[in-house]
């Protein structure tokens, strides 16, 4: 009853609902002692739109008993079950319970499917199709929503089945992403490089990058400026797991290919994230999860 | 003792609104109809009892398995997406029903009807048990002593075990008759199947037990519309009061008096009636058409002497005006009521069964994926993801060979082939893309495309399916 904001509307409710049922109860009583006076011809004498007659046909007494059964069962519902304004009911059923102990039940069938799975590798589960199909639909409830039903992922969300990878795509990694999240920035950094000239020549030669095969050259003036992005992409812009940074060499672009994407970046930063899971999902889950998305990437079949 | 409410609330004077109605003893009857009833109810019951036993493969051949949403029926897998036959196939009952009613009255409720069905069936344990409706009166005014409570405890016990047998019947519909009754056997029933049991061997116990004629006259809506279908020619159980009135006793043999009609007032009649009526005084709403009068009266004419139907099949309009009206059976069905109920419902019954039979067995669903709208692969190609949900709707193992069609320069790109196992739905990823050299004259936006899915159906027929959907360009 804490959706009503005055106590005064479960009391309303309460005294409604009992009222309700003694009159019910009242006219029963009354209707069960009432005679009514037929004539002759078995009409009640009751005459409209000058010829309409009544005719006197009584209920059978089972249908009352209906009616009986109706109010004895309201009764012992509203003392058993929550509805009688705040009164929660001697059963002390509530909603809240049942569906705590319908997931408790939930886990505790699956309980034996899990604790096979529990002691394999990352590599068995990968190879088992009872785990994978687990992993899958677990993958279409709580991951595809941004990473999309075949993992690839789209602008701002990472492709999982192609290898390159932010923060790592060692199981351990994987792992750690889903439970606890990431959250990868990159800072504006037009300030730090000069001017937007100079923002330019940067990212064409982050451009470059992707078709470089040799180390940048930091002694060349405008590499040089790469120095303030190699803090965390690497002097060499191969990208650095531990804070999540990318890799420039790869021709894989997140937040959109081509100079003025890139631009943009530079100039604004960016911001993204990818949410804990750690509260929605168990452990076994997240173990499941984890091979599946490990799978994309280490397995001859990438489709998943 | 033929109690009618009516003699009862017949009495002038004060009387209550609520009164009990006394058990109604029918009297058995022999004859042409209650044959013809038992034949009904044995088919009728042979097919629902029968029905779970049978075997299909490894499954029931009638199975509807709430749990996995799949129903099955012989060689067909129904899905939840076909509830539109079982719609059409209530209101082909419905239809059924009216066209029926409007030519021969209510001959479903006489024969067919299941409260009509069980109520014979335990009537017939009644009679085995506790005798004939004079010992069964008799007992009723008798004390209590051993042989009576022999006698209506054996008739309980039967009528338990027939309603118990019967509930265990509708739910292994459901659940699979040998796993039912290992789980009776063994007390391990869930509470929903022992839920479903109890409450439909209640509803057969109270039903065929004690409401009797009661679920006819109070609870069934059919006998409170059957005035809207019928007419002055439509085939009821009929009294022919020209002939029989004015009613008297006569002895055996003896010629009837002049002015004397045919009916020697026997009451039989109405000792037969299961709802208790008398149907002299003409069409009834409790009548249900089961012709229990006509059989007995047959016998009491034949014995008296006198020819057959006094109590018979016929039209209002028949017995009324006898010279007037045409009573040939064409003549009878030739109206246009008649005419116009057929017609709709043999339109709505073809449709129904080329429906059914040439059903596909596979049903593909086509869902884009939310996140991704489209997106540029490496080599300027564009890709659109989907989700497809392919259904096998049939008993065996099926292989579905996917295509896209609708752009230039469309193509699948995931294996074209899903195998589908029977009776299994399956949701694939796939990949199409539009290729580079056709992508840069697409217009931004949404294109319509279509699924094609080709198999090969029980005949061995090449059969095909189309399922439209959206490809996007981005901008």
């Amino acid at each position: 009853m804490s959706d009503f904001t005055s106590p005064l509307w479960p009391w309303f409710i309460a005294i409604t609902t009992v009222l309700s049922i003694g009159a019910c109860a009242g006219l029963l009583w009354w209707v069960a002692r009432k005679k009514i006076h037929a004539l002759n011809d078995n009409t009640t004498g009751h005459i409209w739109d000058e010829d309409l007659v009544e005719l006197n046909h009584p209920m059978p007494r089972w249908w009352m008993g209906l009616f009986v059964v109706t109010i004895v069962f309201a009764v012992g519902y509203l003392v058993l079950f929550p509805g009688l304004g705040a009164f929660a009911g001697l059963g002390r059923w509530s909603s809240v319970q049942q569906h705590t102990e319908e997931v408790q039940q939930a886990k505790a069938d699956a309980a034996p499917v899990y604790a096979r799975l529990a002691p394999l590798t990352h590599a068995q589960l990968a190879a088992d199709p009872e785990a994978m199909a687990i992993a899958g639909r677990l993958f279409l409830n709580h991951c595809a929503q941004c990473h999309g039903s075949d993992a690839r992922g789209s602008r701002g969300f990472p492709d999982l089945t192609d290898r390159d990878w932010l923060w790592g795509g060692d199981p351990e990694q994987i792992r750690h992403s889903i439970t606890e999240g990431r959250n990868g920035v990159m800072p504006a950094l037009a300030g730090a490089l000069g001017s937007s000239q100079d923002v330019l020549r940067v990212a064409d030669f982050v451009l470059s990058l992707s078709s470089r095969t040799a180390p940048p050259d930091l002694s060349d003036p405008v590499q040089a400026k790469f120095a303030v992005c190699a803090a965390c992409h690497g002097a060499n812009g191969g990208g650095n797991p531990q804070v999540g940074a990318p890799n420039l060499r790869d021709d894989i672009w997140l937040h959109g290919s081509g100079r003025d994407n890139i631009v943009s970046i530079i100039n604004k930063g960016k911001n993204n994230a990818m949410p804990a899971q750690k509260d929605r999902l168990t452990p076994a889950q997240i173990q499941l999860l984890t091979a599946y998305v490990w799978r994309f990437s280490n397995s001859a079949t990438r489709k998943p | 003792m033929k109690r009618q409410p009516e003699s009862q609330a017949l009495t002038p004077g004060l009387q209550p609104m609520f009164f009990a109605e006394a058990t109604i003893h029918p009297r058995t009857v022999k004859g042409r109809f209650a044959n013809l009833r038992w034949l009904v109810v044995g088919a009728t019951q042979a097919v629902f009892y029968g029905l779970p036993w049978i075997n299909w493969g490894e499954r029931p051949a009638i199975w509807f398995d709430l749990g996995a949403r799949r129903f099955f029926l012989f060689d067909w897998v129904l899905y939840p997406h076909d509830f539109i036959f079982l719609a059409t196939l209530l209101i082909l009952c419905a239809l059924g029903l009216f066209w029926v009613t409007a030519a021969a009255g209510r001959i479903w409720c006489g024969y067919a009807c299941p409260q009509t069905v069980y109520t014979e069936i335990f009537m017939w344990i009644e009679r085995v048990t506790c005798g004939t409706r004079e010992q069964r009166l008799k007992l009723e005014r008798s004390p209590w002593s051993l042989a009576k409570v022999r006698c209506i405890g054996s008739k309980h016990l039967l009528w338990l075990t027939v309603a118990l047998w019967t509930g265990l019947t509708f739910v292994a519909y459901f659940i699979p008759f040998p796993k039912l009754l290992h789980e009776l056997l063994h007390f391990t029933l869930s509470p929903s199947e022992a839920f479903w049991v109890l409450f439909y061997s209640a509803a057969t116990y109270g039903n065929a037990g004690f409401m009797r004629e009661q679920v006819c006259k109070y609870m069934c809506p059919y006998a409170r519309f059957q005035s809207a279908m019928f007419d002055p020619h439509t085939w009821i159980v009929t009294y022919d009061s020209r002939r029989g009135e004015p009613r008297g006793s006569r002895r055996r043999g003896a010629e009837v008096k002049p002015g004397q009609g045919d009916c020697i007032d026997c009451t039989l009649c109405v000792q037969v009636c299961p709802t208790g009526i008398d149907i002299r005084k003409g069409l009834q709403y409790e009548c249900i058409g089961c012709a229990a009068c006509i059989d007995m009266c047959d016998q009491v004419m034949d014995k008296v002497g006198s020819p057959r139907g006094l109590i018979r099949y016929s039209t209002q309009a028949a017995t009324q005006a006898p010279a007037r009206a045409d009573t040939s059976w064409l003549r009878q069905l030739a109206r246009p009521r008649i005419v116009i109920y057929v017609s709709l419902w043999l339109v709505l019954a073809v449709a129904w069964v080329w429906a059914l039979s040439t059903r596909p067995s596979i049903r593909l669903d086509v869902v884009r994926d939310r996140s991704v709208l489209a997106r540029w692969v490496p080599g300027g190609a564009i890709e659109n993801v989907y989700r497809l949900h392919a259904m096998n709707a049939s008993s065996k193992d099926q292989r579905l060979r996917l295509s896209v069609e609708g752009l230039p320069g469309l193509k699948l790109v995931d294996a074209p082939i899903l195998q589908l196992p029977a009776a299994q739905a399956v949701w694939v990823v796939v990949h199409v893309h539009v290729a580079e050299s056709a992508a840069t004259p697409l217009k931004p936006g949404s294109h319509a495309i279509r699924f094609t899915g080709e198999w090969l159906d029980k005949h061995g027929l090449p059969a095909t399916l189309t399922e439209p959907t959206t490809f996007l360009r981005p901008r």
